[in-house]
């Protein structure tokens, strides 16, 4: 099709396409919703490869993630700085693991990371603690959440150690028939 | 570009929370509890194989001399005593190097941790506190360093596709990414390799693929909503559990049985009948019709009489062949849908992998990041904090250790309580048998002019009083199980169950005696029609008394519940009766539809304004139960019953009237006949002399399914099937237990060599 858009140069675009789960016109549309969050910031000229970078307020108020609980943990995974304040390169990446066509391995890594509150690399009890509590609102009394923890980390735990490793997790979410339809978000 | 996602699209089918959990083996004693044990048990794996447990833990107890040996290696498993040496080799593992998706990501470490780092594992390790984790991300970001080229050159030796392929699978940052791809691919042209390369075809098909995973997408709203009463049900299931969820899907259920019936009958008897009226109708219409189903539908499309027994349109379409055949097909058709669900419901609790809905997978994999509403979010929240929560009262459910006396206490009060029950359900059954006959010889017809009523209304009192008895029993069954004090809801309801079971199929069984032997020798005008009368007033007032019971009855149990008993939460949801009261009002209308062709229609409309009404109630005068339980076997016992006393019941009565009664002389389709199954047979004869081409089709009924030695032959061979089937099921189930244990082995083998590698580099 015709390439009759001046944001990218031919190259960037054809870069974007084989390095993400994009097709071309989706990189374009997913630039113009980049762009939506803060016009004035984001010039409509990215070939000479402006250090543009979104503040995490921005990124957290875009409708798909505003009432995601773990919309502050995915900014900071994904974005380069690790506080959520994200570049386009970072936006793309970020969409594309979450989008239907990436791999199970590749997202279970990240869902790991996202997990990770302490970023150790590891998924403690503490880790898990946050997690459930975000994802039931903190409606579980102390005691459940303890009793999960404990029986989480007692079943996913191969080797031992108390806490989860990415080895465990990717174990684990093999099992998992719908991690791959849950992990994902539609932009 | 659609960002409105909307709430029905989002969600796991909830129908597979009511079901397809299997926590445990089903038979039909779901009281099974499971073994606690594998918390006791870390190195078991995540599937809950209780023997595999108890094995090992025997194993355990019995190598006592190793003990102090396995404490040792415990202690060296712990990631803090690992000396660098051990750390070094176990990095450079095979499965932990060269695999690219378990490379450690180098974005923000590479901003925040400097290159001197890469120096640092190989001395002085054990001076900082997480020494490991730096070890082992120093090491691999400097295994990273050293990946980038060895990434490149992996890429550069595989095909185009490959290339791509791996490149987007790794867990990088986008902008390490593209410089990889420039480095790999540098020696081929600038363009971008899907463009190249890539025949005409696999472009195409690419395209309709991902063209239809749009549409597809953008579809699902609109097919969830067609799901009959979808958010309604998901919002039911987060806030009140499984247990009620599985009583509005088989509502759900029965309306599409019934909706089915409705339309078949509607077709092929009610439409046809309706523009070629026999003769027109005589009385008039009042009120009291409605109740009674007598006077101006007596002689009407609602019951049996109306139908006419020649043929309609000329000589076209004949009116016994089409019911015989009409009735026979529904009912074949309602048996082969419940065969169906049956199976699949079996086929889910026998499941081969147990455990594939454990705690862990949950927590991980069940928040659904699609869903973006702010209502849908809270949803969602709800759903996944009831689910862990019956998850957890599953686990936790030890049973206290009771005293002797305690347990005898226990097992006589049990005792009294069932004797209470059957006694009342007899007493029931004797009551509605002498009514029936009218053995107590009351003379209603004085009580009614005394009071002005019309006479018809002595025909209500059946009705009323077989209604007042599935009114008042259940309610004194509940009060029996609140002095048994079972521990789990589950068997509560279980219990409750069975004797609302017990009590409708005592009901259901003696009224259908007494229509099928004194009713037709009673000599009254048309039976079938006073039988299809009696069957309409029965469903009729059944509907009445449950809506009075819904709208007001459990309001005001709940009034009396917090202002004179009480108590802070609300009752409880009785799921035993009404699931009870539903599968009745299936049965009446089964056995009806013989005799009242309509009686589908009302069924119809009462379940329609049943599932609003009974969500109404809930919403307002209901809670959750205070101990959530997980019903996994709920539908599975629902079908169950429906499958077993309810339908086979009502064909077993069928049958024995199509081919024992004597159908009446006057009225009817099948007047002047011995017996409707003779006109059945009749129609066949006719059928086949005006088309010769389906004698073949009679000579296939006389040779194979008159004849007895086909019959054999054909169970033996299907018993045969599930014979094989069943063992494959276990073969399955005994390679995946062999095949956990292998990687339990495996993973203490690993141990093992950890240890003894320790203990050689010190």
């Amino acid at each position: 099709m015709g390439n009759k858009q001046t944001i990218f140069t031919a190259q960037q675009l054809d870069a974007y396409q084989d390095c993400t789960y994009f097709t071309r016109k989706e990189i374009l549309r997913l630039f113009y919703r980049y762009r939506d969050l803060a016009p004035q910031l984001v010039p409509l000229d990215y070939t000479n490869h402006p250090d543009v970078k979104l503040p995490y307020e921005l990124i957290g108020s875009m409708p798909e993630l505003k009432d995601n609980p773990f919309r502050q943990r995915i900014a900071e995974v994904f974005s380069e700085d690790g506080e959520g304040n994200m570049t386009l390169d970072d936006f793309l990446d970020m969409f594309s693991v979450l989008s239907e066509m990436a791999p199970r391995d590749l997202k279970a890594y990240y869902a790991f990371k996202i997990y990770d509150f302490n970023n150790d690399d590891f998924i403690c009890k503490s880790d898990l603690e946050k997690t459930l509590n975000k994802l039931t609102r903190n409606e579980l009394t102390e005691d459940e959440v303890r009793m999960v923890c404990e029986k989480v980390i007692d079943e996913a735990d191969l080797d031992n150690d108390g806490r989860l490793s990415l080895e465990d997790f990717q174990h684990m979410i093999v099992r998992a028939p719908d991690f791959l339809s849950t992990f994902h978000i539609r932009i | 570009m659609d960002y409105n996602v909307n709430i029905c699209e989002t969600d796991i089918d909830y129908e597979n929370l009511a079901d397809g959990e299997p926590a445990q083996d089903f038979s039909f004693n779901p009281i099974n509890e499971p073994e606690t044990s594998t918390q006791n048990c870390p190195e078991i794996l995540e599937m809950e194989v209780f023997k595999e447990c108890t094995d090992v833990q025997s194993n355990r107890s019995s190598s006592t001399s190793d003990e102090s040996l396995d404490r040792e290696e415990i202690s060296h498993l712990q990631r803090h005593g690992w000396s660098a040496a051990t750390v070094k080799v176990l990095a450079s593992m095979p499965s932990r190097t060269a695999e690219l998706n378990k490379s450690r990501r180098v974005r923000y470490q590479a901003s925040s941790h400097e290159s001197p780092h890469c120096s640092r594992p190989v001395q002085g390790a054990s001076v900082l506190a997480d020494v490991e984790e730096i070890n082992t991300e120093g090491l691999n970001f400097c295994a990273a360093e050293n990946n980038m080229d060895q990434l490149v050159s992996s890429l550069q030796g595989l095909s185009v596709s490959e290339g791509t392929r791996k490149l987007r699978a790794m867990p990088l940052s986008l902008a390490d990414k593209i410089e990889i791809r420039k480095v790999a691919f540098s020696l081929k042209t600038e363009s971008s390799f899907i463009g190249r390369n890539i025949p005409c075809y696999t472009h195409l098909s690419m395209y309709i693929s991902t063209t239809w995973r749009h549409c597809l997408f953008s579809c699902l709203p609109v097919f969830s909503s067609f799901k009959l009463w979808h958010s309604a049900l998901k919002t039911l299931s987060g806030r009140y559990g499984t247990g009620v969820l599985s009583y509005f899907l088989f509502l759900r259920t029965l309306l599409f049985l019934n909706l089915l019936l409705f339309v078949i009958t509607g077709l092929f008897l009610i439409f046809p009948q309706a523009i070629y009226p026999p003769r027109s109708s005589k009385a008039d219409f009042s009120g009291i019709e409605l109740l009674t189903g007598t006077g101006y539908f007596s002689d009407s499309l609602m019951f049996y009489g109306y139908y006419s027994n020649g043929t309609l349109h000329g000589d076209q379409y004949r009116m016994p062949a089409a019911y015989f055949f009409t009735i026979g097909f529904t009912l074949f058709i309602i048996c082969i849908i419940l065969v169906y669900r049956l199976s699949k419901s079996f086929g889910k609790n026998f499941q081969v992998l147990k455990s594939n809905e454990n705690l862990a997978v949950k927590v991980f994999s069940c928040w659904d990041f699609k869903v973006s509403k702010k209502i849908s979010v809270r949803l969602q929240s709800e759903k996944i904090s009831t689910q862990l929560k019956e998850q957890l009262s599953e686990m936790i459910k030890g049973e206290d250790k009771k005293t002797c006396m305690q347990q005898l206490r226990r097992l006589i009060v049990h005792l009294l309580a069932w004797t209470a029950c059957l006694i009342s359900i007899f007493l029931g059954t004797i009551g509605v048998h002498y009514l029936s006959e009218n053995k107590f010889n009351f003379n209603f017809k004085t009580i009614l002019q005394a009071h002005n009523l019309p006479e018809d209304t002595e025909l209500l009192v059946l009705s009323a009083v077989v209604s007042g008895i599935n009114l008042l029993l259940p309610g004194f069954f509940n009060l029996c199980v609140w002095a048994e004090k079972y521990e789990s809801p589950g068997t509560r309801v279980y219990v409750s169950v069975f004797r609302n079971l017990l009590l409708k199929v005592s009901v259901i069984g003696v009224l259908c005696y007494h229509w099928l032997k004194s009713i037709p020798a009673n000599g009254l005008k048309c039976w079938e029609s006073f039988v299809g009368q009696e069957l309409y007033r029965l469903l009729v007032m059944d509907f009445i008394v449950t809506v009075v019971y819904t709208l007001l009855g459990e309001f005001l149990w709940r009034v009396f519940s917090q202002t004179i008993l009480q108590k802070k939460r609300k009752p409880v949801f009785d799921i035993a009766r009404n699931v009870l009261e539903l599968i009745y009002g299936q049965t009446l209308t089964w056995i009806g539809v013989l005799f009242a062709p309509l009686l589908p229609a009302v069924q119809l409309i009462k379940l329609i304004v049943l599932f609003y009404m009974k969500e109404r109630s809930l919403i307002l005068n209901c809670q959750a139960s205070r101990k959530p339980w997980r019903a996994t076997q709920m539908t599975t016992l629902f079908i169950c019953i429906l499958w077993f006393p309810s339908f086979l019941g009502t064909v077993v009565t069928i049958i024995y009237t199509v081919w024992i009664i004597k159908p009446s002389e006057n009225c009817g389709p099948f007047r002047n006949l011995t017996t409707m199954f003779e006109g059945g047979q009749m129609s066949t004869r006719h059928l086949e002399d005006a088309h010769p081409i389906l004698k073949w089709l009679s000579w296939v009924y006389d040779c194979l399914v008159d004849n007895p030695v086909f019959l054999f032959l054909a169970s033996g061979v299907f018993l045969m099937v599930i014979y094989f089937q069943a063992q494959v099921v276990d073969g399955q189930r005994k390679i995946v237990s062999r095949l956990e244990k292998q990687i339990e082995n495996e993973g203490k083998d690993k141990k093992f060599l950890i240890a003894k590698l320790q203990d050689l580099c010190k």
